[in-house]
C-alpha cells in the first residue's frame, strides 16, 4: 500500500486524511480523553464504589434500557413513517413532512416541559390514562416518551432517501414470481432497507442515550426508580464532586462505544451484500 | 397458452395509453409489440401480466378471464428492463425465489428447489455463478439471470419489457440469437416489447406494430416488412425516402416532376387519381440516373457518397428544395462505373414503390 500512495488516481488522500484525524482528535478524541484521564485520577476501588453504587446502577438500567426500547420503537414507527411518505400521496403531506424534524429544530428543554404537562395526571393526555391507574409523566414510561419524540427523525430521515431509491419494480417482480404482499416485503424490501434502518436505530439510539434537556422534566427523577445517568452526572458536578461525575461518564462512554460497534458490525453485515455494488461491478 | 386481448382502453390522467387494443396471441409464438416510445406498449404488456389495470376490457389467459386474478396467481413469468434482481439475494437464491415463496403445500423439497435451479442455470449457461450477487454480474448474465428467475415457477406465458435495452449493441446482438433459441426450446408462448424495428423483425415470429395507443400492423416480420400496411409503419420499419405529391395514372406527380410507378408494380385500387397521395421508397428501392435530361423522375443533387463496404449510401438532397433529403443504397461498384461525384445533379427513379393516399 505504501508504494501505491504515490501513484493514487485520486489526489489529496495525505491531505484529507490527515485532516479527518487531526479535526477528529481535536473535536472527538481529545475531549473524551480527557473523561477518562480525570477519573484515573481515583484510586480502583474509590472509582468502583461510584459506578457499582445501587443508585448509579439503577440508573445505568433505565437510560440504556428506555434507549433502547426508544430506538426499537422508533425503528418500526419511523419505517412506517417513511413508507407512507415515500410511497403514497396525501393531503398535507408536505406539512407532515416538515414535522417530522421538528424535534431536531425544538430546544429540548420545551420539548421535556411540554411533554411532562401533557403527560401529566391532570394534563390533556395523562388524564385519558389516568382512570386506569397508569402514570405515565414522573416515571421510566415518561422517559421512554420523551426519548421516542427526540429520536424519531433520526430513523425517518435516514430511511426515506433509500426507500425512496427503492424501485417499485422489486416488488412487483416478487409478485409476479408469485410472492404475498408481505413475503415481498420481508424478503424483498425490508432486507434493502436493513443498512438503513440500523442505522437510524444506532442514531436515535445513540442520541437517545445522551438526551439530558427533554427527560429531565418528565422523568421525575424518583431514585432508582427513574433516574438517568446523566442526571446523576450533573448532580455529582453540582456538588464539585468532578472526579465522582467523570467515573460515571467513563462507564456510560464504554458501554455506549461498544453497543455503537456492534451495531456498526450489524450494519456492514447487512450491508456487506451490497458492497459489492461498489466493488465488483463490472457490467 | 393463448393470451387474448379485448377492447383494452388506458388512460393515464388526459392521455390515452391505450386505445380500444383488441388481440390474439396465438400460442407457443414470439410476439414482439414494436413501437416508438409512448405508443403503449409496455403499458399493454403491464396490463397483461395484471401488473396495471385497465379502464376497461378484458385479458384472457387460454379463455379465462383474469379480470379478478392477481399477478401472483396469473402464472406470468415477467422480465423487467433492468431486470429487478434483488441485490442481496444470490443468483442462486433469485432464481430460488419463486419457489421458496410458494404456500407450504405446495413448496418443493430442499432437494428438488436445488436440482431445479441448477437446471435452469444451466439452461442459460450460467451454472457456474450461482454464488455470484447480481452485482457482480455483467448486463448479458443479469438479463440470463432475470430469464432463469422467470422460467423457475413454469410460466403459462413469458412477457419480456425491452429484454436487450439496457445492453450494448454487441451483446444485444449474441443475446437475440440466443432468446431465439432458447424459444424453439421452450415453446413457451412469449411477447417481447421493443423499440427497435431491427430486433422486432430479427426474433420475433410475428409483429404487433402499435402507435399512439393503436394496433398500426400485425404480421409476420417479412409480411409487415414488405408490405406496411400504413405511412407510419413504412416508416417506422427502416429508413424511408418519402415524396408527396398528386397521384396520375402511372405514377406520382412530386412539384412538377413525375415519379413513375415501376411497370412491374400495379397501382392501389384505392387511389383516386388528382388525388393527394404520400409516396414512400426504401433507400435500395431507388435508383439513380445520371441522365438530368430524362423526362422521369426526381431531380436530386447528390451531397454525399458513403462508399465504405459493398453498398455505397449516397445521400442527397432534392434539386430546389434543399431542405428534402433522399437515401439511395446502390452497390459500390455502380457508384465507380456511372462515375457519381459530390454535387453532381442526377435523378431518382424508384424500382418500388409504396404508395398511401394522405388523410
Amino acid at each position: 500500500m505504501a508504494q501505491a500512495v504515490g501513484k493514487r488516481v485520486l489526489p489529496g488522500f495525505g491531505l484529507s486524511v490527515g485532516y479527518t484525524l487531526v479535526y477528529l482528535s481535536l473535536i472527538v478524541l481529545i475531549p473524551l480523553s480527557a473523561v477518562f484521564i480525570s477519573a484515573a485520577s481515583m484510586q480502583w476501588n474509590e472509582f468502583w464504589q461510584v459506578v457499582s453504587s445501587p443508585q448509579v446502577v439503577s440508573s445505568y438500567r433505565v437510560s440504556f434500557l428506555t434507549s433502547l426500547l426508544a430506538a426499537l420503537i422508533n425503528s418500526l414507527f419511523g419505517l412506517l413513517i417513511a413508507w407512507s411518505l415515500v410511497r403514497y400521496n396525501f393531503f398535507g403531506k408536505r406539512l407532515v413532512d416538515a414535522l417530522i424534524d421538528l424535534p431536531f429544530a425544538l430546544p429540548t428543554a420545551v420539548a421535556g416541559i411540554t411533554l411532562s404537562a401533557l403527560y401529566a395526571k391532570n394534563g390533556w393526555i395523562g388524564s385519558l390514562f389516568a382512570p386506569f391507574g397508569i402514570k405515565i409523566a414522573f416515571t421510566p414510561l415518561g422517559i421512554l416518551i420523551a426519548l421516542i419524540f427526540i429520536g424519531l427523525p433520526f430513523v425517518v430521515r435516514t430511511i426515506q432517501p433509500v426507500l425512496q431509491e427503492l424501485s417499485l419494480e422489486f416488488e412487483e417482480a416478487a409478485a409476479t414470481l408469485g410472492a404475498t404482499r408481505w413475503q415481498a416485503f420481508s424478503r424483498v424490501v425490508l432486507p434493502a432497507l436493513l443498512p438503513a434502518m440500523l442505522t437510524g436505530f444506532a442514531l436515535a439510539f445513540a442520541r437517545a442515550v445522551g438526551e439530558y434537556g427533554s427527560v429531565i422534566f418528565i422523568a421525575g427523577n424518583v431514585p432508582m426508580v427513574s433516574e438517568i445517568t446523566p442526571l446523576l452526572i450533573i448532580t455529582r458536578l453540582e456538588q464539585f464532586d468532578v472526579a465522582g461525575a467523570t467515573a460515571i461518564a467513563t462507564v456510560m462512554l464504554v458501554v455506549s462505544f461498544s453497543l455503537l460497534l456492534i451495531i456498526n458490525g450489524l450494519q456492514h453485515w447487512a450491508g456487506s451484500r451490497k458492497r459489492y455494488l461498489t466493488g465488483g461491478d463490472f457490467a | 397458452m393463448s393470451i387474448q386481448v379485448k377492447n383494452i382502453n388506458k388512460r393515464f390522467s388526459t392521455f390515452q395509453a391505450l386505445d380500444d387494443i383488441s388481440l390474439d396471441f396465438p400460442t407457443g409464438k414470439l410476439v414482439a409489440l414494436l413501437g416508438p416510445s409512448g405508443c403503449g406498449k409496455t403499458t399493454l404488456l403491464r396490463i397483461i401480466a395484471g401488473l396495471e389495470t385497465a379502464d376497461s376490457g378484458q385479458i384472457l389467459l387460454e379463455g379465462v378471464d383474469t379480470s379478478n386474478l392477481h399477478v401472483r396467481e396469473r402464472q406470468i413469468g415477467f422480465m423487467f428492463q433492468h431486470y429487478a434482481l434483488f441485490q442481496h439475494m444470490t443468483v442462486f437464491e433469485n432464481v430460488a425465489f419463486g419457489l421458496r415463496v410458494k404456500p407450504k403445500n405446495e413448496r418443493p423439497a430442499e432437494v428438488a428447489i436445488h436440482q431445479r435451479v441448477t437446471e435452469l442455470l444451466e439452461l442459460v449457461q450460467l451454472g457456474s455463478l450461482a454464488k455470484r450477487y447480481p452485482s457482480q454480474l455483467s448486463g448479458g448474465q443479469r438479463q440470463r439471470i432475470a430469464l432463469a428467475r422467470a422460467l423457475a415457477v413454469n410460466p403459462r406465458v413469458l412477457l419480456l419489457d425491452e429484454p436487450f435495452g439496457a445492453l450494448d449493441a454487441k451483446v444485444r446482438k449474441e443475446l437475440r440469437r440466443w432468446l431465439r433459441q432458447l424459444h424453439d426450446e421452450l415453446h413457451i408462448t412469449s411477447i417481447f416489447v421493443t423499440h427497435d424495428q431491427e430486433e422486432a423483425l430479427e426474433v420475433a415470429d410475428e409483429i404487433v406494430l402499435m402507435n399512439k395507443g393503436k394496433v398500426e400492423q400485425i404480421g409476420s416480420p417479412l409480411e409487415v416488412f414488405r408490405h406496411p400496411a400504413t405511412p407510419f409503419a413504412f416508416n417506422f420499419l427502416g429508413t424511408a425516402n418519402r415524396f408527396e405529391g398528386k397521384w396520375v395514372s402511372d405514377g406520382v406527380q412530386v412539384s412538377n416532376e413525375l415519379l413513375p410507378l415501376p411497370p412491374t408494380q400495379s397501382a392501389h385500387a384505392n387511389l383516386v387519381v388528382g388525388g393527394e397521395v404520400i409516396a414512400f421508397a426504401r433507400p435500395h428501392d431507388l435508383q439513380i440516373e445520371t441522365n438530368v435530361e430524362a423526362s422521369q423522375g426526381v431531380r436530386a443533387k447528390i451531397s454525399r457518397i458513403l462508399a465504405f463496404g459493398p453498398t455505397a449510401r449516397v445521400e442527397l438532397s432534392h434539386a430546389t428544395q434543399a431542405e428534402t433529403y433522399y437515401e439511395v443504397d446502390v452497390p459500390t461498384l455502380i457508384v465507380a462505373s456511372l462515375n457519381l461525384q459530390e454535387g453532381q445533379a442526377v435523378r431518382l427513379r424508384p424500382s418500388q414503390l409504396q404508395v398511401f393516399s394522405a388523410g
